[in-house]
């Protein structure tokens, strides 16, 4: 177990600037979650935590030692692959047994402690096959064995899950839990299924574009987005999101048809600045058309979710959709009115994305 | 719809297989089957054509001492020159793949020498190596006749052998650095997390994974050198001193057009050509057995 700390820590590969200056403190013991769009730089600060990638600038520190310029095998992290990386000309028990084989671990204490490991996964029964002779759920396994049997300090994973079906990948996600609760090793998650993320993470740490844009608990990311890229990346459906202008009296305008009232504060704070207004599907409400203060609109079509379904509605060609847990009689093409509490809005500042707090410090968090 | 001609496609295959199939019936056919009635006959002392003599000529060559002496040393330089080309391509394939940059123009450089025809190399060669003006020369000067390919069997032998090598290094490299790339960079970075060395690396996962490629390049080695050899023994030292380099492949060009035993070398290019099939029918064996990792 050990913390991992990140301080100011950039990657360019040439010119090409890759992750911008990201500092991150990780905890003992911690299970954090890297999520973010394809391409922002997850998997490179995996790999330059492990020391696969060097790191151009800043310190990473393990246990407070900085180990930029250690090998990877003296950082005694561990790491399994998405493609799990598996050595094809060894059999399974060979290549759980690989890193203590190469340790110079007597032959009769490898083979214990590979069994072991074996037996914590349930793949006893393969230790003599090769990996071309599994499944994909079976070498998911063999991959976790190979990084669990060396006790490192750090697990590290990249899209473990990513290759298996649907059912396999929620299955292997409770294992993958069951086993840091069981081993306590701090471990370091990437992933862009936010399924995953809400729920394998102690915290969640949030990428976009080579930037950390929030980190915090699931509940923290959930319901306080800190950016406007948060707040749109996560949930399903995605938060609604409008741009409009914030007047002094505290109205948010989007169009004439389509005002809703703030808090008085927000009026004071922001006069005049423009800016996005988020809701969630489901704080948002759906009532009879032409009531004051409800959004008029006009319904577009119902994605059925059996125990609740979604009602996205047109905003005069912006898509705004409302979760709902009753059973309205709606088709498309109805006119409806949306009712959204002012205690539900989230403010981002249009320029520059950052959330606007002023407006909403009211809201409580739900752990 | 569109209309379209066609032609019986029977037709129009062996249309455009034609020529080629042309050149390896003159080129391969024509003079294997000569060789075949030759390895089986005898011209006869004073004229009147060739007679059927069976084995004979077959007989008659194994029980040669001097046959078997070519094949001994036929064996000894192409065991010797795989080695050489192999292993040097392969330490300059590890150490390329190592440090990609500029891995295209190292690439296209190490091919050269095999495109070099094996004459044109040997004359290099008999330069480089030449006792008196040569780069080896310095050793000469230092210890005098230390080093003489005219003159000692066993430094003639050492010549054409670097000469071979260098030729096929290039043709190795490029198999075993395509090899090399070919093998996921993940398998290596696990072995590196794993705590595995560069040097540990090398024999655990990239040699086992080369086994297909290395075990490939033996056979081809092998073979081309039992042929491919012909050019550079020819100008390097025309099978000399003493016969010291009278490969198997140029003691049949020796016994045919300078001994003028048409029958004999005939014989000994069937059996040269048996050789190189067994060689070849191994290697499809083998490779075909091989587990194939995916
Ligand atoms: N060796 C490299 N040379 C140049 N650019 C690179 C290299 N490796 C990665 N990049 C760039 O760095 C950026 C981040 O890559 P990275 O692999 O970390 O993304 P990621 O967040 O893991 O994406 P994904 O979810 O698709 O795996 C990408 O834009 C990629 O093109
Ligand atoms: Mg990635």
């Amino acid at each position: 177990m050990a913390s991992i700390s990140l301080r100011n820590v950039k990657k360019t590969y040439g010119k090409n600037a890759v992750v911008h200056g990201l500092d991150l403190d990780i905890e003992s013991g911690e299970f954090i979650v890297i999520l973010g769009p394809s391409g922002c730089g997850k998997s490179t600060l995996l790999r330059m935590i492990v020391g696969l990638e060097e790191i151009s600038e800043g310190e990473i520190l393990i246990d407070g030692t900085v180990v930029n310029r250690l090998e990877p095998r003296q950082r005694a992290c561990a790491m399994v692959f998405q493609n799990y990386a598996l050595y094809p000309h060894m059999t399974v028990a060979e290549n759980i047994g690989y890193a203590l084989k190469v340790a110079g671990v007597s032959r009769s204490e490898r083979d214990r402690r590979v069994r072991e490991v074996a037996r914590a996964l349930a793949i006893e029964a393969f230790l003599d096959r090769k990996p071309s002779a599994l499944s994909g759920g079976q070498r998911q396994r063999v991959a976790m064995g190979r990084a669990m049997i060396r006790e490192p300090r750090v697990f590290l994973f990249d899209e473990p899950l990513s290759n298996l079906d649907a059912k396999l990948r929620i299955a292997m996600r409770a294992e993958i839990r069951r086993l840091h609760r069981k081993l306590g090793t701090t471990s370091v998650f990437v992933t862009h299924d936010q399924n995953e993320a809400m729920t394998l993470a102690d915290r969640i740490v949030v990428m976009n574009g080579g930037k950390v844009e929030q980190v915090g608990t699931p509940a923290e990311i959930y319901h306080r987005p800190a950016t406007r890229f948060v707040a749109g990346f996560l949930g399903s459906p995605a938060m609604n999101l409008m741009e409009g202008e914030i007047e002094p009296d505290g109205t948010f305008v989007q169009d004439a048809t389509r005002r809703l009232r703030l808090s008085q504060q927000a009026g004071h704070a922001f006069p005049g600045g423009r800016a996005v207004l988020g809701v969630r599907a489901e704080a948002a409400r759906l009532v009879a058309p032409g009531r004051p203060d409800a959004l008029p609109a006009i319904v577009d079509f119902i994605e059925e979710l059996g125990a609740s379904r979604i009602v996205h509605v047109d905003f005069d060609g912006l898509s705004f959709a409302v979760a709902t847990s009753d059973n309205p009689a709606l088709i498309p093409g109805d006119r409806v009115g949306i009712e959204i509490d002012p205690r539900d809005i989230h403010l981002y500042d249009s320029a520059t994305g950052e959330r606007l707090e002023p407006v909403t410090a009211r809201q409580t968090v739900h752990p | 719809m569109e209309k379209r001609v066609t032609f019986s496609t029977t037709a129009i295959g062996l249309l455009f297989a034609a020529p080629m199939l042309l050149l390896i019936f003159v080129f391969f056919y024509w003079p294997s089957a000569q060789a075949l009635y030759w390895a089986f006959t005898l011209e006869q002392p004073w004229g009147g054509g060739n007679r059927w003599v069976g084995f004979s000529n077959f007989r008659q060559l194994l029980e040669d001492p001097i046959y078997w002496q070519s094949v001994t040393r036929s064996f000894v330089f192409g065991i010797s020159s795989t080695a050489i080309s192999m292993g040097m391509a392969l330490i300059l394939a590890l150490l390329t793949d190592r440090e990609l940059a500029g891995h295209r123009l190292y690439r296209s450089v190490f091919i050269w020498p095999y495109a070099i025809a094996a004459p044109a190399l040997g004359l290099a060669f008999r330069f480089i190596l030449a006792p008196e003006a040569g780069l080896l020369s310095v050793i000469n000067r230092v210890w005098p006749d230390l080093w003489n390919p005219a003159l000692d069997g066993k430094d003639a032998m050492i010549a054409v052998i670097i000469a071979f090598s260098w030729k096929y290094i290039g043709y190795n490299f490029i198999f075993f650095l395509s090899a090399l790339q070919g093998i996921p960079r993940a398998l290596i970075e696990a072995a590196a997390i794993d705590g595995a060395g560069p040097m540990r690396r090398i024999r655990d996962i990239q040699l086992p994974l080369l086994t297909p490629t290395l075990f490939f390049l033996l056979i081809i080695n092998i073979t081309e050198s039992f042929q491919d050899s012909f050019g550079i023994v020819d100008v390097m030292t025309q099978g000399g001193p003493a016969r010291a380099t009278e490969l198997m492949v140029y003691k049949i060009y020796f016994d045919g057009f300078k001994g003028l035993d048409y029958s004999g070398a005939a014989a000994q290019s069937i059996l040269l050509m048996l050789l190189v099939i067994l060689l070849t029918i191994f290697q499809f064996r083998f490779i075909e057995r091989r587990v194939h990792y995916k």
